[in-house]
């Protein structure tokens, strides 16, 4: 054994277990690009999130052909033109005359990269006025697969902030009533019980509505954000404080005590650190729930609101059954909301595996 | 003659259990002079480590003062506020513990843990406390104390890590450490090296140490007096020499004779 294995830390041990296990590295590398895409959104779709042209609604995904005449040209789409069948139906028709090739980094609507750099290169995209939507376009003729990109900065990201206050407040909480014990232990923890006896998603409800309903999308979402906290925090203050309480016995806290550190200073560096291997586990766990509560807020309206775009909005169009029948499309971003959730979840699990230490005792250990 | 550096007068410490209240100690005094390196020695479960814990007010919840003063440099120690003994503890009184491995939290390094108490309790830059940190790595014989400061306390051997331990607790300049038996779970000659250290120490600082050890041989190299625990309270107090040559009280006689066989 060479000595750089030999000191390996404890977390380059989990991590290496972590990596052994081959499902939860394809989910991770599945959020990988889901994040990235989200954080490039503006790049990646060929329109901006609230491009519409009326003539497109409810436009079914865009065939590419390759082939012209039987001879392979470059991958192109044809223009097409909106008519009724015998039933109402919307038929687009495609118009052979009208071939626009599919062109890589073109220029489209303008946005700023980041946030930052102003641009206005897209991956690909048509020449107007010919349009491309490769996952269809919903009843004012946006451009689907654009929103779902879009959406995903929403969706993605509410959970990683919900989740991230949340802990800070549970830790904070939890590590507290543990350390001191007695009557703020008693305070703190029937605070939590008060705010766990409530249903999760009636809470959300009631505090959403204690809000004006017609803020803008920002405000709503650290609004959703604050609200998601709010619930949050009370089941992992609980548990951190069980396990603050038999933390303190240790003797590095005599001793922390012993070299004079103040309280917060043992609570924050020598209690909750020991609590790690649970919070990871508990956060990459509770995220699925933070973008599903979202989702349930947009979908009844109540979250991001239109023309933004989140996950959970997208799917408020497909609610009645109509819209599913004659345009099945616009459930994609339910199939997102069910990806991201499932890979969440997959990897929390590799990570209790990992951070189990009964488990390691087991002999899988290297 | 000045006062000396810690006086504990009249102690008496309850012990509280389902079966109800104890005395675990009673009426305990005892002096320390400035730099003299006092033993208190006594059989185990005597409360030797709950004397050194009330020094600093850091007893466990089920035992209690329930009587007495701890005066150190003229200060009535058990009637200062929080916030002034948090200042003394780590600063002006330090403590070693038996157990290093136990005493440094798991998850930092040992420079992070030195660190620590030097931010607390001195107004050095973070680049002055790194070079503190192996300074005083290094004078406790520590080799190499660049690579040791960034390892974590179980890549430490049981020597390295006392003196670690050792090195913490003169990190901020103390007058007085509280030893809880630093030898006992070392092999023999770490014993020896530990011991030397201490001398170095003691030479060297000026530090006044009350050292807790059932360990005779240990106490006849360091200790300038020897008091002897036993029932709750001092039954023997005197200059080591004297103490370890015609011991007076029963239980004396007996540790002193297994220290001879």
């Amino acid at each position: 054994m060479s000595k750089k294995e030999k000191h390996l830390s404890q977390f380059q041990l989990a991590m290496r277990q972590f990596g052994r296990n081959r499902l939860a590295i394809f989910c991770f590398w599945i959020l990988v690009i889901l994040y990235l895409s989200a954080a490039f959104a503006d790049f990646l779709s060929p329109y901006s999130y609230n491009n519409e042209d009326r003539n497109y609604s409810y436009c079914p995904p865009t065939k590419i052909h390759f082939f012209e005449n039987r001879k392979p040209v470059r991958p192109h789409i044809y223009g097409t033109h909106l008519t009724f069948n015998e039933i109402h139906k919307r038929v687009y028709v495609a118009e052979i005359k009208r071939r626009h090739d599919i062109k890589f980094f073109v220029k489209g609507d303008e946005y700023r990269l980041l946030g930052f750099f102003p641009a206005r290169l897209h991956l690909f995209g048509v020449d107007a006025p010919g349009r491309i939507h490769l996952l269809g376009a919903d009843s004012r003729g946006r451009d689907l697969l654009s929103r779902i990109l879009f959406g995903a900065r929403v969706s993605l990201s509410i959970g990683v902030a919900g989740v991230f206050i949340s802990f800070i407040f549970g830790l904070l909480v939890g590590g507290v009533a543990g350390y001191y014990g007695g009557t703020t232990d008693n305070i703190l923890m029937r605070l939590c019980e008060m705010f766990m006896m409530v249903p999760g998603f009636y809470l959300m409800l009631a505090l959403r509505a204690a809000f004006p309903p017609d803020l803008n999308s920002l405000q709503v979402y650290f609004l959703i954000v604050v609200i998601f906290s709010f619930i949050g925090w009370a089941s992992l203050a609980r548990v951190v404080r069980g396990m603050s309480i038999s933390l303190k016995e240790r003797e590095y806290v005599l001793a922390a005590k012993a070299v004079g550190l103040s309280d917060f200073a043992i609570i924050t560096r020598h209690i909750l650190p020991h609590t790690v291997s649970y919070s990871i586990v508990a956060m990459a766990m509770s995220i699925p729930g933070y973008i599903l509560g979202e989702s349930a807020l947009s979908l009844l309206g109540l979250g991001i609101q239109d023309p933004y775009a989140s996950w959970g909005n997208l799917l408020s169009e497909a609610m009645g059954i109509v819209y599913i029948k004659f345009a099945p499309w616009i459930l994609l971003p339910g199939l997102f909301i069910f990806v991201t959730v499932i890979c969440f979840n997959v990897i929390g699990d590799a990570l209790r595996d990992v951070m189990d230490p009964l488990l390691k005792m087991e002999g899988k250990a290297p | 003659m000045t006062n000396p550096l810690l006086r504990i007068e009249n102690l008496t410490i309850d012990i509280y259990s389902p079966d109800g209240v104890k005395e675990l100690i009673r009426g305990l005094h005892l002096n320390i002079e400035e730099s003299k390196i006092v033993a208190l020695v006594g059989s185990s479960g005597s409360g030797k480590t709950s004397i050194g814990l009330s020094i600093l007010r850091l007893l466990p919840a089920a035992m209690a003062i329930r009587e007495g003063k701890i005066i150190f440099a003229d200060e009535d120690i058990l009637n200062v506020p929080l916030e002034k003994m948090r200042s003394l503890r780590g600063r002006d009184i330090a403590m070693v513990f038996q157990e290093p491995l136990s005493a440094f939290n798991p998850v930092f390094t040992i420079g992070c843990q030195m660190n620590e108490v030097l931010k607390f309790h001195t107004a050095l830059s973070w680049r002055q406390r790194k070079g503190k940190i192996l300074e005083l790595l290094d004078s406790v014989g520590i080799p190499e104390p660049g690579r040791i400061a960034g390892q974590y306390p179980h890549q430490l051997s049981g020597g390295m890590r006392q003196r670690a331990m050792i090195a913490q607790a003169i990190a901020a300049n103390p007058r007085l450490i509280i030893a809880d038996e630093p030898t006992s779970n070392l092999d023999v000659t770490l014993q020896a090296h530990i011991i030397e250290l201490f001398q170095k120490i003691r030479k060297e600082l000026n530090i006044a140490m009350l050292l807790i050890t059932h360990d005779l041989g240990v106490v006849n190299a360091l200790a300038d007096e020897i008091a002897v625990l036993s029932d709750g309270r001092i039954v023997e107090w005197g200059p080591t020499q004297g103490i370890l040559k015609d011991p007076r009280h029963p239980f004396t006689t007996e540790l002193v004779n297994s220290l001879v066989t």
